[in-house]
């Protein structure tokens, strides 16, 4: 088996809160190998931001790395300086943020903001090869040279979402994290854009850690999914095995909470509310909204157990 | 009898700028929506297909370049003092952007207080508490999160969500909802949307889904109008419109949206849908440049709108043996009628 690129164990990220810590982390661990499609999926809260974002140290206070380790290609990320850990970002470890789409700079030609990233991380090129690389980069996420020469105002959301992309990228990455690239495009527009990630990541040999709570499209583009729950992994397991038999009761809930298009009105929510994360439920903190708790899941944490592929932490599966 | 909200023949064009061409946002929609039998209709489109327009044209929030609005059968543009009022309470909104409604200077409890202010919904402020707890709680929300609190500090489904409960408070007859569960996750989405059917279902409250997102539309509503480029493309009764497509661009979207099965085609499927294949040149349908079957006819003219079958019109040149939608002066005239709520029939209206 070919060592993973990614490690993260036992991993712990804890904001403080006037009323108390709210472990928006708690424990998770997971690995990604060289060149996988790993999906982290949940609701609002769950903390599967969070867990992207604190793979790259990029936890603001309030919000603090409490515990556990990331090791990128096996060295700890923790032990990088500041020049070292901004050299990962883009470099080792691209990130297209939540919403990135709306964060390119609106007075900057796209070339001009590919071609800071080229700078910032010290690239010395001519004039010629910086522009070489961007036509290159551009055509590699499906857009026309011209974009270089526009302005984000004159793109459609797809065309920004893969501007962002083609900036992730620039410098070939190892793994590419993406938080809900495509949450704010029409299904036509998504898929293109998701075509042109999978097309990118397999050129570049690249992994990719898709976070998002739609599970249609985890399902189509993952080869495994993670479903997070109050800040811990419940289930970790190969896409198809998910899909044709989720084990923990909230995977369950959250595949039936998707719109079915052969059936009308099988659209069930998942009971109750997502706890609070500064409150949360005694044992598992699924058992509130669980058709299933027992008296055990009500008194007792359930650990992550192995059973055959997947990795469960409910006491029933 | 009148129709609660009635368009006619609207057309929408913003105009361009410095010697460029305007925009035609929407081009003669006709549709009508009865305040007797509650139904919920999905208008649904990529961005830029004119759903947003037709929002804001039934709210009165933007003026047609031709044709109108009738409220009760009055023009919104010739509303009275009282009438206005009522429309303002009949209708209620819930917008895309959660953000930009809030007045990042006022708690979230403001928007809920002034409906109840403006129209008197309350005795008192325990009433009025009561109102806007109930209403919080219907959409998923703990009062005690959201209360005294600034808007920055929630989460776009939370500002989502307390929009919502706002429109709820009004009790109207109307909502015209424009994505509004599109910042939502997907297993809060079934319970905001299940609430509008309860909406429907209990008070009788019809409901306007604007949407990019089918299965959704497919989940809630009775009827559907599928919006491209500003043209109605497709509509009738949901349940045939979804599971046998008849316009190749409701077949695209639906194509389109991700399943979660173990058959993974969805990404393999993309590469024939990318490439326009026909230049665009204003004369002929709307969606030719993007149509796998695409021949001289689709770029000669625009295609009338077919009736298919009985509550079904589609606009493409496939169906041109079918009777075609008289065309009023000003454009197409299609109302969309129930029987029951679910059995549909689209009745002819000549102008």
């Amino acid at each position: 088996m070919t060592a993973p690129v990614l490690e993260v164990s036992g991993l712990r990220v804890a904001f403080a809160h006037p009323r108390g810590l709210v472990r928006a982390v708690d424990d998770v661990s997971f690995t990604l190998a060289p060149g996988e499609r790993f999906g982290l999926a949940g609701e609002s809260g769950s903390g599967k931001s969070t867990l992207a974002l604190s793979i790259l140290r990029m936890i603001k206070p309030p919000g603090r790395i409490e515990g556990g380790e990331v090791r990128f290609l096996g060295k700890p990320v923790a032990a990088l300086d500041e020049e070292g850990i901004r050299q990962l970002r883009l470099a080792g470890i691209a990130l297209v943020p939540q919403g990135s789409m709306n964060s390119l700079n609106p007075v900057l030609r796209i070339g001009a903001q590919i071609a800071d990233a080229f700078a910032d991380h010290g690239l010395r090129l001519g004039r010629r090869e910086a522009d070489e690389r961007i036509t290159a980069l551009l055509a590699e996420v499906g857009l026309p040279t011209s974009v270089a020469r526009m302005y984000p105002h004159e793109l459609s959301g797809g065309m920004k979402q893969r501007a962002c992309i083609a900036i992730a990228i620039c410098l070939r990455p190892k793994v590419i994290i993406a938080d809900e690239p495509t949450s704010a495009l029409d299904v036509v527009v998504q898929r293109q854009v998701m075509a042109t990630l999978a097309r990118v990541q397999q050129d570049l040999g690249a992994a990719v850690i898709l976070v998002g709570h739609d599970i249609g499209l985890m399902a189509q583009f993952v080869d495994r999914l993670g479903v997070m729950y109050a800040g811990r992994l419940v289930e970790v397991a190969p896409i198809g095995d998910i899909i044709a038999r989720p084990r923990h009761p909230y995977t369950r809930a959250l595949i039936a909470a998707l719109p079915s298009l052969e059936r009308r009105g099988a659209l069930t929510g998942i009971p109750g509310l997502a706890p609070s994360l500064l409150d949360l439920p005694e044992g598992c903190a699924f058992h509130p909204r669980c058709a299933l708790a027992t008296a055990r899941c009500r008194g007792e944490r359930p650990a992550v157990r192995q059973i055959g592929g997947a990795a469960v932490a409910c006491h029933l599966a | 009898m009148s129709a609660l909200i009635e368009a006619v023949a609207l057309e929408k064009r913003y105009p361009g700028g410095l010697g460029r061409e305007g925009t035609l946002a929407l081009a003669g929609l006709s549709l009508a929506i009865d305040a007797d039998r509650p139904q919920i209709i999905a208008v649904v489109g990529e961005s830029g297909s004119g759903k947003t327009t037709l929002a804001r044209l039934l709210l009165g929030l933007a003026e047609p370049s031709s044709g109108e609005v009738l409220y009760r059968g009055v023009d919104l543009r010739r509303l009275g003092r009282g009438e206005r009022l009522a429309f303002r309470r009949d209708v209620q909104a819930v917008f895309q952007d959660p953000y930009g409604v809030y007045n990042p200077f006022y708690r979230v409890d403001h928007v809920l207080w002034t409906p109840i202010r403006r129209f008197r919904l309350a005795r008192s402020r325990a009433a009025a508490r009561e109102l806007i707890d109930a209403a919080l709680r219907a959409v998923g929300l703990r009062p005690e999160e959201i209360l005294g609190r600034f808007p920055h500090q929630l989460s776009g489904g939370q500002r989502q969500r307390v929009m919502v409960a706002r429109a709820l408070l009004l009790r109207p007859k109307l909502i015209v909802a424009d994505e509004p569960v599109s910042m939502v996750d997907a297993s809060l989405r079934a319970t905001i949307l299940g609430s509008l059917r309860q909406l429907r279902d209990e008070h009788g409250i019809s409901v306007l889904y604007i949407t990019h997102d089918l299965a959704t539309a497919y989940q809630v509503s009775d009827a559907i109008l599928v919006l491209y480029r500003a043209h109605v493309v497709e509509a009738g009764a949901i349940e045939p419109v979804v599971s046998a497509p008849q316009h190749p661009y409701t077949q695209l979207l639906i194509s389109a949206i991700p399943r979660a099965e173990a058959a993974r085609s969805w990404l393999a499927d993309e590469e024939e849908t990318r490439r326009p294949q026909h230049a665009p040149d204003g004369a002929g349908c709307c969606f030719a440049e993007r149509c796998k079957l695409a021949m001289p006819a689709c770029l000669a003219a625009p295609p009338g709108l077919y009736r298919t079958e009985p509550g079904r019109v589609v606009a493409c040149v496939q169906y041109r043996d079918r009777p075609t939608l008289p065309a009023g002066a000003l454009g197409e005239t299609l109302s969309l009628e129930f029987d029951g709520g679910t059995a549909a029939r689209a009745a002819v209206q000549g102008e």
